[in-house]
Formats: structure tokens, sequence, C-alpha cells
């Protein structure tokens, strides 16, 4: 069997059901094998490789499933440089085929050559250059067992054109070949056992909810660990989802754009359990002085994520589900109803709050969003304001719901993941939400929307201008506002039109709620370009390294 | 982390790897994309045909050093990682050195050979090749005796190490 066939046949194995590919020289063997014996494979052609990468990473992210991207060498492989190291800050996993020149070619500077696994080397978990078509079913076999267990993360597969065209027996082995790899199968007992006596020892606990816990598929399984024991949650960007029955106990977003009652659950607590988060800057503030009066336990797949950026008391290596079916075991913990009583009144006394104003604020499109689109809508997105708005004021309910760029922060992530969310769950309904800037780095793929006939809703948050650079310039650069200025913005209504997908302006205040109840309500795709106030700030804002509580609470 | 450097000791860390393509270029990249300066770095076979052992020498304090084995450890073709205990570990490292010995001034540098037990593997009338085998250490202070016009080329291997038996 030839080699770009094996490939075919080992996607069928692995049970692949969508692929989003772009054609080209060196891959054109292997569209060929897909047309005759890949008709089960849903094939996704976007208009750009970057677009491509993204939305297999949003299908990732909100199915669970690994995202598979096939393109051609050279500028193809390039092109989806943004979409992988995107997916590999968050721990998507991502298979990533790329064609190569043929092997006696490589290294020649031969036509659309580029060290594909030399420049991807530092933005995935593994990857493989294949040289010989005997290797090339076992290395599909390592790509997909490593992209999607242990930390997921992407797996770039380079396969040379003369590699394509070698015939070999396809056999595909039952257990991929790496000695090397052992991630943990569970949490270590004797540290699970004392995270319990911590438990028991605690007043004040909280729980953080990252973005592992969205990985893991344990969102459910957080919501009864809360609720059971009364224990108050926060969430990281890639952290929503976790949604405890008792409200009283869900604080909501925490870090630089958090409620001030999240980040004041985390300054407070004795006791910060973190699952599946790597603390990141942007959620620790000043490292030094965060979480002070507490012990702070680390629950992490990756034991390279403990003790990176915090010192931690308890460390417990292992996946996320195992250790929260074990701690839900118990009876009961401690009595916390004093310290979740002391957040409620805390967080009513500081709410989330912004101005209402004549002119259209995007934090009340976000609420009438939620309030129109169903609640198990997936909004993927994009990098900014618009992100840290959708954070706070839209509430996800379950999980995978919320994709996001948080890692790498991604411009131009938005609307390419929702077709790949789109694509991945058919019956859900997919809103995308981005600024002017962000929008206009992938908007080509409002084709791919049509083409396929994608039901995602497009709300373009429209400032004309890089808002959250602008917000920065403000606070820091006495609004001298340099390269941040879109005033000659392109009709985004019109570019839709021409691209076959119905659109709606939004100006006005008292024309909102009814045009967003239309939108969310409108049949297959359609883009709502809303005009809104262009020195909106988001707030509160704690500024980088500093301290948690030292926040702007009004700009 | 890693901003205070009087904290940094020297650290040797011994990998066993998988002998696949690239696999050396993987590890040196991770270290340096960690912020990392490698001393020094030897590969070489071990008795498992398809694996071979570095031994890399790296600046860091405990914490750093304890970082850099964890994302070392999640390099797939990485078998299995050890530190060498300072106190514990022997060490060898083999140095090239060619030395100019002008006649007049030969047995001055014959005699610090013998000092260091070293061999000439070379000679001319210019002067020697000399080995010099033994810690680190070793090798640097051969080298610092003599005047470093003198010293026309030096070829160092790196240092390779090992735990000590342990005590009985």
């Amino acid at each position: 069997m030839k080699g770009a066939r094996i490939l075919v046949e080992a996607l069928k194995k692995e049970g692949v059901d969508t692929l989003f590919c772009y054609n080209g020289g060196a891959v054109i063997s292997i569209f060929d094998e897909l047309y005759t014996h890949g008709k089960e494979i849903n094939l996704i052609q976007p208009r750009h490789e970057q677009g491509g990468t993204h939305a297999a990473d949003g299908y990732a992210r909100s199915t669970g499933k690994a995202g598979v991207v096939l393109v051609t060498s050279g500028p193809g492989a390039t092109n989806t440089v943004t979409g992988i190291a995107t997916a590999y800050m968050d721990s998507v996993p991502l298979v990533v085929f790329t064609g190569q020149v043929s092997t006696g070619m490589i290294g020649t500077d031969a036509f659309q050559e580029a060290d594909t696994v030399g420049i991807t080397m530092p933005i995935t978990k593994a990857n493989f250059l294949v040289k010989n078509v005997d290797e090339l079913a076992p290395t599909v076999k390592k790509a997909f067992h490593l992209a999607t267990t242990g930390r997921p993360g992407p797996v770039v597969v380079d396969i040379p054109k003369d590699v394509q065209m070698d015939e070999t027996e396809f056999v595909y082995p039952l257990t991929p070949d790496l000695p090397g790899y052992r991630p943990k199968d569970s949490g270590h007992p004797r540290q699970v056992k004392t995270l319990k006596k911590y438990l028991h020892e605690a007043r004040k606990p909280v729980v953080i909810s990252g973005g592992g816990v969205n990985s893991a598929g344990a969102t459910e399984l957080m919501n009864e660990f809360c609720d059971r024991y009364g224990i108050p949650v926060v969430t990281t960007l890639l952290g929503h989802g976790v949604s405890p029955q008792h409200e009283e106990l869900n604080y909501g977003p925490i870090g630089m754009h958090g409620g001030l009652y999240g980040n004041y659950a985390l300054q407070n607590c004795d006791l910060l359990m973190a699952f599946g988060t790597r603390f990141s800057d942007r959620i620790m503030g000043d490292p030094d002085v965060f979480a002070e009066q507490a012990r702070i336990v680390h629950v992490d797949i990756d034991a390279a994520e403990i003790g990176k950026n915090v010192s931690v008391d308890l460390p417990i290596v292992g996946p996320i589900s195992g250790v929260l079916e074990e701690l839900n075991r118990e009876e009961s913990y401690g009595d916390y109803s004093e310290w979740v009583e002391e957040l409620r009144t805390y967080r009513d006394k500081n709410p989330l709050e912004f101005e209402q104003s004549e002119v259209l604020k995007p934090q009340y499109l976000i609420q009438l969003a939620q309030k129109y689109f169903p609640e198990n809508t997936i909004v993927a997105s994009d990098v900014g304001q618009n992100q840290m708005w959708v954070a706070q004021y839209f509430h996800f309910h379950r999980g995978r719901r919320l994709l996001t760029s948080g890692g790498l922060g991604t411009m131009g992530y938005g609307l390419p993941a929702a077709i790949g969310a789109a694509v991945g769950n058919p019956d859900a309904q997919v809103l995308t939400v981005s600024g002017d800037g962000g929008f206009q780095m992938n908007m080509q793929e409002m084709a791919t929307v049509k083409q396929y006939g994608l039901k995602v809703k497009i709300l373009v948050l429209d400032n004309s201008c890089l808002g959250m650079v602008r917000q920065w310039q403000q606070l820091l650069f006495d609004k001298r506002y340099s390269g941040t200025c879109m005033n000659d913005n392109p009709d985004f209504g019109l570019m839709a039109k021409a691209m076959g997908i119905p659109s709606m302006k939004l100006e006005k205040v008292s024309e909102a709620e009814q045009t967003m109840k239309a939108f969310a309500e409108s049949e297959g795709s359609m883009l709502l370009h809303a005009v809104i106030e262009g020195e909106e700030n988001v707030v509160p804002m704690v500024p980088a390294g500093k301290p948690l509580d030292q926040v702007i609470r009004k700009m | 982390m890693g901003e205070d450097k009087s904290t940094y000791t020297d650290h040797v860390i011994s990998l066993l790897v998988f002998n696949h393509p690239g696999v050396l270029s993987k590890i040196t990249s991770l270290i340096t994309r960690r912020g990392f300066n490698i001393d020094s770095i030897a590969a070489g076979p071990t008795k498992e045909k398809d694996m071979f052992r570095l031994t890399i020498m790296v600046k860091g304090d405990d914490r750093s050093i304890e970082q850099i084995q964890k994302q070392l450890y999640k390099i797939v073709d990485t078998f299995k990682i050890m530190t060498i205990h300072p106190a514990r570990k022997v060490e060898r490292e083999i140095g090239l050195i060619k030395v100019k010995a002008p006649m007049g001034e030969r047995n001055e540098v014959l005699q610090m050979v013998n000092v260091f037990k070293g061999s000439i593997l070379d000679s001319s009338t210019s002067g020697f090749v000399v080995e010099i085998t033994g810690s680190s250490d070793k090798v640097d202070s051969f080298i610092s005796l003599f005047p470093s016009n003198q010293i026309v080329e030096v070829a160092r291997t790196g240092i390779v190490a090992m735990d000590r038996w342990e005590k009985q």
C-alpha cells in the first residue's frame, strides 16, 4: 500500500471524522487517496492554513477529540505555526500533518521546503519527520496517543513526498511504541490523603478551576466537589464552565481582569487548591504576595508545572478526575459556611458592574447575548477587551463552552475556532465575539462558513481601535494612541454580504435588545456589526505584576 | 525565577535518551529556551544499544535545575534523567592542548605535563600537543599555567560523570 493511502487508513483507524486541510504540491497524493478512500472523513477547507489550524483547535476544545490538520510543505506548514503555538500554550490536542519535499531533496532549499520539524520544535508536545514509509503507521499511532493523553498538546508529523509514494504493508499498531512516555495515571494516595487532612483543618478553602478541568472533562466532578462540601470556586480564563448549583459558591474569573470578589477569595483563603492551572502571570499578579496566607495545593497532570511559577505546599501529580473522585468519597470536611458568607457579603458590596450610557456598551451587549442565546451556546472569543468582557459577563454552565486563546493571546482566533466548533457540534448554537481588530485578521474565513453552510453567529464589537492596547496607552502612556487606531475599517456588513452571509448593524442602545434577539434567533449564519463606545475600558484591572488587591476599579 | 545568579552552582545532569534523529537539538534547544546556558555537553553510546547518554553541565539554583529536569523529562525521547550528586560524583574530562614550546623552554613545559600526569600526543620544534585527563578543574588549572599567547589551541570533551557506588 502506498504511504498516502496508509495515512488515510490510519486516520480511519483513529476514528477521525473531520480533517481541516488545505491542498498543495507536497500533499496532492494524500488528497487523491482521500478522494477514493476517505469518503467517511469530512474535509473542511479553510481559506488560510492558520484559519484551518484554529478551526481544528476549536473543534478539539469543544468536542474533546483531537483536531486534525493536513497542509502542504513550506508556506502551508509555516502558516500553521500560530495555530500550533496557540494550541500548545493552552494544551489543546492537535495532530498536524505536513507535506515535505522528497527525502533526497531535504536540505537543498528545494521549492516550498521548510524545516517544519525544526520550526515547530518549541511549540509542539512532540514532532516527527517520517523518513521511511515503514515508520508511517507507527508514527501516526504515536502522534494521536501523544496529542490526547497526559497533558494534551499539538503533535506535528512531517511526511516527505517520496514516503507518500513508497509502498509497504499496512499494519496499524495496537499500542504506540513510546517507552519514554509514561504519564501518571493517578495522584499519589498519600498526597491525596494529606489534601483531605488539609480540608479538614481549613476554615477558608478555595478551588481554582483551570483549563485542565475542562480538558479532563471534569467540570461535573468539580461542581459536585464544591456543592457537596460547600467549597467556593474561582476560574481561570480557560477554566470557565465549572458552575456549582449553589450560586454563593461561584466567584467567577480571577486575575488581571477578574472580579474583585474572585481575587479577594484568593488573597484571603487559608487553603488554595489549584486544579489544572499553570499559575500564569495574568492570574497571580505579584507572585511574592499571591495567596500569602494559604497553604497551596497544586493538582496537575504535568509534573513540570508544579513549582514552576509558585512554590506549593502539596503537589499532586495525576489526572484531575481521579483526584476529585477520591475527594468526593469523603462524608464531610470542615464547616466553611462563615467563609462563604464572608465572600457573599463582599461580592454583594463589590459586584461586577459597568455604567450604562447613551452609547452602546459592550458589557451590555454580552449580557444581552447571554439573555437571548441558548444556555449551552459555544462562545469563541477573540483576544483583547472583547475576550475579557465575555469572560466577565457571559456565564458558562458546562465545560468546553468557552473557546479562547488564553496563553498565546492570538488575535484572529475567534472566527476560525467557531468554525471548528460548528463542524464538531452541528446541533449547538455557536457564537463568536470579536473586536474589529481581531476579526480582520481572519475574516476571510467567512467564506468557509458560507461554503459549508455552517451556523456561526458573528458578533463584531467595533470600537475602531485595538481596544486593549489603547486601554494600556490610556493608563500608562498618557493617551498617546500610537498604532492602535482603525478609523478606516471596512464596512463589515458589505464584507459579509460579499461572502454570502447576511448581516445587521447596531448603533443605538434603544435598538440593542430587539437586534440581539433577532440575531440570536436568526437561521444559519449572521454577522452583527455593533458600533460600541470607543474608549470603554475593561475593569477591574490589576496592573501587570502588581498584587491582586492593588486594583483599578474605574478608569 | 532565575534572576538572582548568586545562588547558582554547577549541576551535572545525566540523561539516557533514545537515539532518534534530532534528539540532541531537542534537548539543547529546550535548555536554551528555558533560559539556561550549557557549560558543557558530552554524548556517547551506552550499554543499551538504541540509547545514548548525555552529560550536561549547567549553572542554576536547585529550584531552576529541578524545573529544567522536569522539562527535559517531558521530551518523549528522554528515557531517564539523573542528577549527579556534587559530593558523590566521579567525573572525567579530557583536554587536548596545543602549547608553544620553543627550544630553551621545552623542559619547563614537560615538567608541567609530568606534574599533571599528562601525556604528549605530538611534538615538533614549535611545541607539543598535550593530553590532560581529570576533573574539569584539573584541565582548567593546567591551561592557566601558561600565558594565553603560549596556548595555540584547546579542545575539550566536556565532562562525563556518574555517581559512586553506594557505601556498603
